[in-house]
């Protein structure tokens, strides 16, 4: 990938970042932290690696995106309402009685959208189904599965991974968002997931681990992915619950923010001008 | 249109192969077709699928819950995906896959639920569904259909392929009773009056509709007049017939292999208690209990749904009133 495709990845990032800050503001509330932790992911999938097309998004040879860990979905529109799959003024009425997109993606709702989800760890079966529909039909398209890692928990990822290893399902694309917290505390916490990395080897999948926030890195292991053959193919994303936000990766309890105090307002708008002063090209955003 | 079997004591084809024929006979000519199984395709007969449409199977190993969102995904991607398992893992089992990635995404997915009820035979309390149908019943849009033989098990699987949406069939993996004659043709939804009556409306689903018939000429020996219908279709239950065949009866009666709650009888239940239909209802069938071990013979026996059992709490009601 060349520099201009980077930097245009990166203003891709900060859109998708600054739209989620600022319709989860508008909103009052919603799943901030693992929502700032796909960004990249999404910047990379929808600004490179998917084939798509907006303007007709049942097109017949698109690939597909399975966020399986729904609560993310504010991240997703972000995403889509970028790229022109619908009206970026969509973005304020999430969460409204009768909106098209609702806190958990919807299929019959929102353009681009192909897979309902928000019951975790239906998304995977579903997506090892699109990755089975694809092979039988000889078409060569992809499906993206993007996972959360307290998802994990859910026994019914894991019943999904030995399915896709098994068929070595690599047009399944696993991507599990290692942010490392779940709505109760850590991932370590909560429910122990070890060596993620190491699990998803031991289920037979080629695995890779790149920063979550690192788009040249992901682009990479997307590419790598694709070149697999005769395995299904794993990504880990060693991400940041609230990515992109220093304040709201410090932010104890970031799964669900509501943004109803001086503080809270007062770091988002540090972080809106910050990205907004990114996009229009008057300065560096500072990560890592 | 149906016609009744000429000999209703003969049985036809083990249910099990008739699924296997009839999903086989629709890949001949639907490329869309998917069988998926979930490690029974030996006790299904699915494996014969494996080999004659290798491209069109999916085994999903003993993974119920991923074996449905597969299914799901399956539809995503334009497919019309007929799943197997016992009735129990393909309802209760898996009841929040059905619900959301099948039924809320409006995704298709078409079920046989083998060996419900009293048919479980050998395999017991813990492979018993007395439930199936009330929590199918549940999801919204849902088809939800027990077949009363073979002949009513193609048509069913057949017509599935023609509608998206969540299709719910149970049935018995054995051979059972002949109820139809070859090449009837049914219509969802609607129920099918098999012996005109004067007295009393019983209305049965699945391979008790023979008993029902039994228990119907039974009954005309002590003077008794009974209607019966097959309602194979639970839902969406035929109202109109129901209230139409209740006008004017003694009693109604209900006859299921599944519990009195939430099955064919509440269905019946609901529909005469918000009409106003001043006629009793009895509902036979399973009264909160779990199921056991046995052969169906026995069992059928056991939770009272013979011919017999039928005809005596008929004449018990039937007298009350």
């Amino acid at each position: 990938m060349d520099k201009n495709q980077l930097q245009d990845l990166k203003i891709l990032s900060a859109k998708i970042r600054l739209d989620v800050l600022k319709m989860l503001e508008k909103r009052g509330y919603g799943h901030l932290g693992g929502s700032l932790s796909i960004v990249e992911l999404m910047s990379v999938l929808y600004g490179k690696q998917l084939r798509y097309d907006a303007a007709n998004p049942k097109w017949e040879d698109r690939d597909m995106v399975v966020l399986s860990k729904g609560h993310a979905g504010p991240a997703w529109y972000s995403a889509l309402a970028e790229q022109g799959f619908f009206d970026k003024e969509w973005l304020y009425t999430l969460n409204d009685g009768g909106t098209n997109l609702p806190s958990h993606p919807d299929r019959l709702k929102t353009p681009g959208v192909d897979m309902t989800t928000g019951s975790l760890g239906q998304g995977t079966s579903a997506a090892a189904g699109i990755a089975t529909g694809f092979r039988m039909k000889g078409s060569g398209q992809y499906v993206y599965l993007i996972v959360g890692d307290g998802e994990l928990n859910e026994g019914q990822c894991w019943e999904a991974f030995q399915y896709i290893a098994h068929y070595k399902l690599n047009h399944c694309v696993v991507i599990i968002d290692e942010n490392k917290r779940q709505l109760d505390g850590t991932t370590k916490e909560i429910m122990n997931p070890f060596d993620v990395a190491e699990k998803m080897r031991a289920f037979g999948f080629h695995v890779q681990k790149v920063k979550g926030n690192d788009e040249e890195a992901i682009d990479k292991a997307i590419d790598c992915a694709k070149e697999v053959e005769d395995q299904a193919v794993c990504i880990v994303l060693d991400s940041i619950k609230g990515s992109g936000v220093p304040y709201f990766e410090q932010l104890a309890g970031n799964h669900s923010v509501k943004f109803n105090n001086d503080e809270i307002l007062g770091a988002n708008h540090e972080a809106i001008k910050a990205l907004e002063s990114f996009i229009e090209g008057g300065s560096e955003l500072c990560t890592d | 249109m149906y016609r009744l079997a000429e000999d209703r004591n003969s049985k036809g084809k083990e249910l099990r192969m008739c699924v296997v024929e009839t999903i086989q006979e629709m890949m001949t000519y639907d490329d869309k077709v998917v069988a998926l199984e979930a490690d029974l395709g030996g006790a299904s007969g699915f494996t014969k699928i494996q080999k004659s449409n290798p491209d069109r199977f999916v085994q999903c190993g003993i993974a119920e819950a991923n074996m449905v969102g597969v299914a799901a995904g399956l539809s995503v991607t334009g497919f019309k995906p007929y799943i197997h398992t016992f009735g129990p893992f393909a309802t209760r089992r898996v009841f929040d896959q059905m619900y959301l990635s099948g039924a809320y995404a409006h995704n298709t997915i078409n079920i046989y639920g083998s060996d419900p009820g009293f048919t479980v035979g050998a395999n017991g309390g813990t492979h018993t569904t007395w439930e199936d149908v009330a929590l199918m019943r549940e999801i919204p849009g849902a088809v939800v259909c027990d077949a009363a033989d073979a002949v009513q098990m193609e048509w069913i699987l057949k017509e599935f392929a023609k509608s998206e949406g969540i299709h719910y069939v149970r049935g018995n993996r054995k051979a059972v009773r002949n109820v139809y004659a070859e090449g009837s043709e049914f219509t969802l939804g609607k129920g099918n009056i098999l012996k005109e009556g004067s007295e009393v409306l019983l209305i049965a689903a699945g391979q008790l509709v023979s008993d029902a018939l039994d228990c119907a000429k039974m009954l005309e020996k002590e003077n008794i007049s009974v209607e019966v219908v097959d309602m194979f279709t639970i839902k969406p239950l035929d109202e109109e017939l129901l209230l139409k065949e209740a006008e004017g009866k003694q009693l109604v009666v209900t006859f299921e292999n599944h519990s009195v709650y939430g099955g064919l009888g509440s269905a019946a239940a609901e529909v005469m208690a918000e009409k106003n239909v001043p006629v009793p209802l009895k509902r036979v069938g399973v009264k909160d209990c779990f199921g056991q071990v046995g052969t169906p013979e026995f069992l059928q026996k056991e939770f009272g749904l013979t011919a017999e059992d039928l005809a005596e709490e008929i004449k018990k009601n039937y007298k009350m009133r």
